[in-house]
């Protein structure tokens, strides 16, 4: 076992675009569940708006790269808009339905053959990388060292996902720090007390709403920002999995979403790398490295279980927070 | 916890929320039928590993723009041939697949000569297969408008039958425990790989390996309460957190599941019955009506116990108000087992014959369906079996009949952006009552 | 607590509120709140069905009435958290009749719930910073940038603690609401609805489950808001509290309003006694009603 390629591999996935994705995705969802006790289950809807927002603004529209990233945006608060006006006075369970029903619209509207000129169906989307390479302001060269060594184009992708993801931290940590986090910690626990304090409760879910959707969106955005954007990773399994990150992290904290997203990817990494080589000397036998690599799906799922059941404030969290409000 | 709801909101504020949820269905399904006549692919699916291709010729001459849909596993894609008369489909699996041609895109006059315009081919060892159609001057066996609306009724009501099997199970655990439980959609296929066990791999007579399925749903049943969720009611977890808890679960056994059938499709033995025209243009196979009479007999003697025994009086009695009906002397506990336990063999059930309606059995089958499970139950309304019946026939029906209008893959997209209108609306169900609030 | 020994203050009671003889829906001199014709049916049940009544200002009216009289039913109506079948209402002669619950509380109107709502998880203080008006940090906006509300948000802490001084909670000023008893989370209650700084404060059932030691100190409280010139309207099951306090009262049987008037006038009212007790005319409905000893002036 080659525990030099492994240990390599999976530390290499702390610093990676899809691990910034996925922080950024639980950062908004911290805000609709952590914050304001949305059960938002169709986070990866979001993602999937930002996506193919940025990736059809560029290839069907001729946006710049920036352009099209804008449009993700705006998609994202649309759909947040559209989602929030009729499912926002529902009870806990409903609005967790309607969401992951909403979200799995959106993914066969995309995936559908009858929009493949637009959405490259099942195929996805690619080739829209220009306008951003010809934006990089690093020149041509090798940067980083050991397992993060990074050409010029990944290294463009890290530097923006960071500063997006730190931008997008100093925006939540002010946000819950103010009057205005005090009226949403005060919705999530009880809207009727709120209410009758004066405070426009419909108008701050949607706020909520609308401002975690964002968030997820640029996770989406940059999730895409190198590679392709395909229907099939944007399935609810993928809004489970930035569930189980979140409440790992703690829900309700500003850095859980962040901790619980690294420890995720970098222990998925990790499995995926492990397991198959277990497999192959010898130490697993009576598995193929496929199946291998299907067992860490299986974790996540109990993971999930074990920390709803045992320690629901994750991480970083406070038992007192009570993450859910009965 | 709301003191009342929607209180807060007078009618010109309830407006918007319908003429917002109105519009965006009606903008849902514009997507889906606008660009579809626009979407003049002769080739399809370019990113799996097999295929189905062929040629559309009128006497030696191609015919261009024709329509042919492949089908099954639960896969489905449109192509239209190009100006050579040549279409080719990727597919994701080596199995059987229909293949059918719209003669309605034919010119007229001609129609297809032999074997039909609903094909079945399987894909070869080299991966891939051909099927021609032959046109030529005839008479077409025209489907017209109605008679496939028809079939398509028909093969919505079994679909409906199966999705009510589960969608029982699934409001009975709601109705006593409150608890939404995701995980319901793999007690489906649970069923369904039991009986493969014991029907393909074992080879037994199919018949014993459906019962012992049925019988490992029931065990499988009263493990999750005794092991579960009645250890996590009695900690006093709240319902969202073991709504959380069904879904972890459902991922944990969906990916199980992954690791002991893999990706593939296996097929019951039995799955390729014939299919025997009846009227029309409706052709079953023996399963399919088997299918369907289990289903109903199933559903009635179900709504029956639910009314008339002794346990289904207190299972409806639980549903109306636990506390109370603890106060009146039901062992509460002991209901519960027994809904669980019998939740879990219908969904079993619901398993085994979806595994011959798709047909073929799959580590995701039953995720595929759970959300329309939930639009039964929905639609359906916290009241009885029949209501439910109701329910699912309807999203079976929907579903199988909107594949008219819009593209086949956006078939299951009517029925949920009904499960979000009903649940908007009118979340007590088309049947049910409007609940006194706070 | 030495309250049990002292003597409940003598309360000084306003009269003349009412215009012509007394008698349900009698016109008041100056009304803060005027209902008409509001009905509000659950299912078969009327639970409401108030042809006309008047609420005065500046004085502290008492909504008592056997269970079921529909008393909450009516307090959730007027304060947006129900909405009627039928009818109308004013607050300070404006039309509020389906405005939603958040408008009204920002008009000058503030209730407290049976079941109380401290908000656990925030502190005390916090609570009380929630019941301010007019927070420019409560938009989203401002809210990014602490330079727009640092300083109004110091003035809101340094308001809250005067009240919290007053109610004695100020100590408690950093802990969460959650790890306060039962009686000093009606007080937070209490303390924060009068952040707003309202006209009229609704209470319902303000002595539910408050120990009796606590009982004394939530009446006098409820006296200062009188002293200060706003309108108090509680409703409550306790006949002898009522007495002691209200200067007007109205009694609610069945969705109707079957007697209003000063306390003494209502006390001895047949159809009151009849509302309660049914033939029992002779049993004090104080005795039977009450928590607190016969307050005697």
């Amino acid at each position: 076992m080659d525990w030099g390629s492994i240990l390599s591999n999976t530390a290499q996935q702390l610093l990676s675009p899809a691990t910034m994705a996925f922080a950024l995705a639980a950062l908004g969802l911290a805000i609709h569940f952590g914050f304001a006790g949305l059960l938002n289950m169709g986070i990866a809807g979001f993602m999937a708006v930002g996506a193919y927002g940025y990736a059809i603004s560029i290839l069907t529209f001729g946006f710049p790269w920036w352009g099209a990233a804008l449009v993700g945006i705006v998609a994202s608060v649309i759909l947040a808009i559209i989602m929030g006006i009729p499912t926002l006075r529902l009870r806990g369970d409903y609005l967790a339905i309607v969401t992951i029903a909403g979200a799995e619209i959106l993914r066969l509207l995309f995936l559908t053959t009858a929009n493949q000129e637009i959405t490259g169906s099942a195929d996805g989307l690619f080739g829209y990388h220009a306008s951003f390479r010809a934006a990089n302001p690093f020149p041509e060269g090798t940067y980083g060292f050991g397992p993060w060594t990074y050409n010029e184009v990944e290294f463009w992708v890290l530097v923006l996902g960071l500063i997006l993801l730190g931008l997008a931290v100093l925006f939540v940590w002010r946000l819950i720090h103010s009057p205005w986090g005090r009226v949403i910690k005060g919705i999530r626990e009880d809207e009727d007390a709120v209410r009758a304090l004066g405070k426009n409760v419909f108008s701050y879910k949607m706020q909520a709403l609308i401002i975690g959707g964002v968030i997820a969106a640029i996770g989406g955005i940059v999730y895409a920002l190198p590679s392709a954007v395909n229907p099939n990773v944007y399935v609810t399994s993928l809004t489970f999995f930035v569930w189980t990150a979140l409440l790992l992290g703690g829900a309700a904290t500003v850095f859980g979403p962040l901790l619980g997203a690294i420890i995720f990817w970098v222990l998925q990494a990790f499995l995926s790398n492990v397991l198959p080589a277990l497999v192959s000397s010898g130490i697993l036998p009576f598995v193929t490295s496929q199946q291998a690599a299907t067992l860490r799906f299986v974790l996540v799922g109990v993971g999930l279980v074990l920390l709803v059941v045992f320690r629901p404030q994750g991480i970083l969290g406070d038992k007192r927070e009570l993450t859910f409000v009965k | 916890m709301e003191l009342v709801r929607g209180a807060e909101q007078t009618l010109s504020q309830k407006l918007p929320q319908w003429i917002v949820v109105t519009l965006v269905t009606l903008l849902a399904f514009f997507l889906a039928v606008g660009p579809a006549s626009s979407a003049h692919a002769d080739e399809v699916g370019t990113e799996y590993d097999f295929t189905i291709s062929g040629n559309v010729k009128n006497e030696g001459e191609p015919i261009g723009d024709v329509r042919i849909v492949v089908d099954g596993n639960g896969y489905t894609a449109e192509v239209r041939t190009g100006d050579d008369g040549k279409w080719k489909v990727g597919v994701p699996e080596r199995a059987v697949y229909n293949v059918f041609l719209d003669q309605n895109t034919l010119p007229e006059g001609i129609a297809v000569l032999e074997g039909g315009d609903n094909q079945q081919v399987e894909i070869g060892p080299g991966g891939s297969v051909v099927k021609n159609f032959f046109i030529g001057e005839g008479e077409r066996q025209t489907t017209s408008v109605a008679d496939q609306l028809i079939s398509r009724l028909i093969y919505g009501l079994n679909f409906g039958l199966m999705l009510a099997l589960a969608a029982i199970g699934l409001s009975l655990v709601y109705g006593t425990t409150g608890l939404s439980n995701f995980a319901h959609a793999e007690m489906v296929t649970f069923g369904a790989i039991v009986a493969m066990v014991f029907g393909v791999i074992l080879e037994w007579p199919m018949w014993i390996s459906i019962i012992l399925a049925i019988a490992a749903s029931a065990g499988i049943g009263w493990v999750q309460d005794a092991g579960l969720w009645a250890p996590l009611r009695k900690k006093g977890l709240g319902l969202v957190q073991l709504m959380i808890v069904s879904i972890g679960l459902s991922l944990a056994v969906r990916y199980i599941f992954q690791f002991a059938v893999g990706g593939g499709t296996i097929q019951l033995p039995g799955s390729g019955a014939a299919k025997i025209p009846l009227f029309g243009a409706v052709a079953l196979s023996t399963i399919d009506l088997a299918s369907m009479a289990i289903s109903l007999v199933v559903i009635l003697a179900f709504a029956l116990w639910l009314i008339f025994s002794r346990i289904g009086k207190a299972t409806r009695a639980i549903s109306d108000n636990a506390s109370l009906a603890a106060a009146s002397g039901i062992d509460v506990d002991r209901v519960i087992r027994i809904v669980w336990i019998l939740a879990s063999m219908l969904a079993g059930l619901a398993g085994i014959l979806w595994a011959y309606f798709r047909p073929g059995i799959k580590w995701d089958m039953g995720e595929k369906i759970l959300l329309l499970m939930f639009a039964a139950v929905v639609l359906g309304g916290l009241g009885t079996a029949l209501e439910k019946l109701i329910g699912a026939i309807i999203v079976g029906v929907l579903v199988e009949t909107s594949a008219m209008v819009i593209p086949s893959d956006l078939k299951y997209v009517g029925a949920l952006s009904l499960l979000i209108i009903i649940l908007v609306v009118r979340p007590q169900g088309l049947l049910g009552r409007k609940e006194r609030i706070g | 607590m030495s309250s049990k020994n002292q003597k409940p203050q003598s309360v000084e009671k306003t009269t003349g509120l009412h215009v012509g003889e007394i008698e349900p829906g009698v016109k008041k001199v100056d009304p803060i709140i005027t209902i008409d014709k509001v009905h509000r049916q659950f299912g078969g049940l009327t639970a409401v069905d108030v042809d006309h009544l008047e609420i005065p200002r500046g004085v502290i009216t008492a909504l008592i009435g056997p269970n079921g009289a529909g008393k909450t039913t009516l307090f959730n109506l007027l304060t947006g958290f129900d909405k009627p079948d039928t009818g109308e209402w004013t607050f300070d002669g404006e039309n509020i009749a389906g405005v939603p619950a958040y408008k009204l509380a920002q008009k000058g109107q503030v209730r407290t719930f049976q079941l109380t709502k401290a908000l656990g998880l925030l502190t005390v203080l916090e609570n009380m910073k929630l019941g301010a008006k007019h927070q420019t940090g409560e938009r989203f906006l401002s809210s990014l940038f602490p330079f727009f509300w640092k300083k109004q948000d110091e003035e809101i802490g340094e308001k809250a603690m005067g009240l919290l001084k007053k109610f004695k909670l100020d100590a408690k000023k950093d802990d969460f609401a959650a790890s306060l008893s039962g009686g000093q989370r009606k007080l937070l209650e209490m303390a924060r609805a009068l952040m707003s700084d309202p006209e009229l404060v609704m209470l319902d059932e303000p002595m539910a489950g408050v120990n009796p030691a606590l009982t004394q100190s939530l009446l006098d409280h409820i006296l200062d808001l009188k002293k200060e010139g706003m309108t108090v309207l509680f409703v409550e099951h306790d006949m002898h509290m009522v007495s002691h306090i209200a200067d007007w009262v109205v009694v609610l049987a069945e969705g109707r309003v079957v007697a209003e008037g000063p306390p003494d006038v209502v006390m001895k009212n047949p159809a009151v006694i009849d509302a309660y007790l049914g033939s029992h005319q002779d049993v004090d409905l104080g005795a039977v009603t009450g928590r607190i000893p016969k307050v005697s002036e």
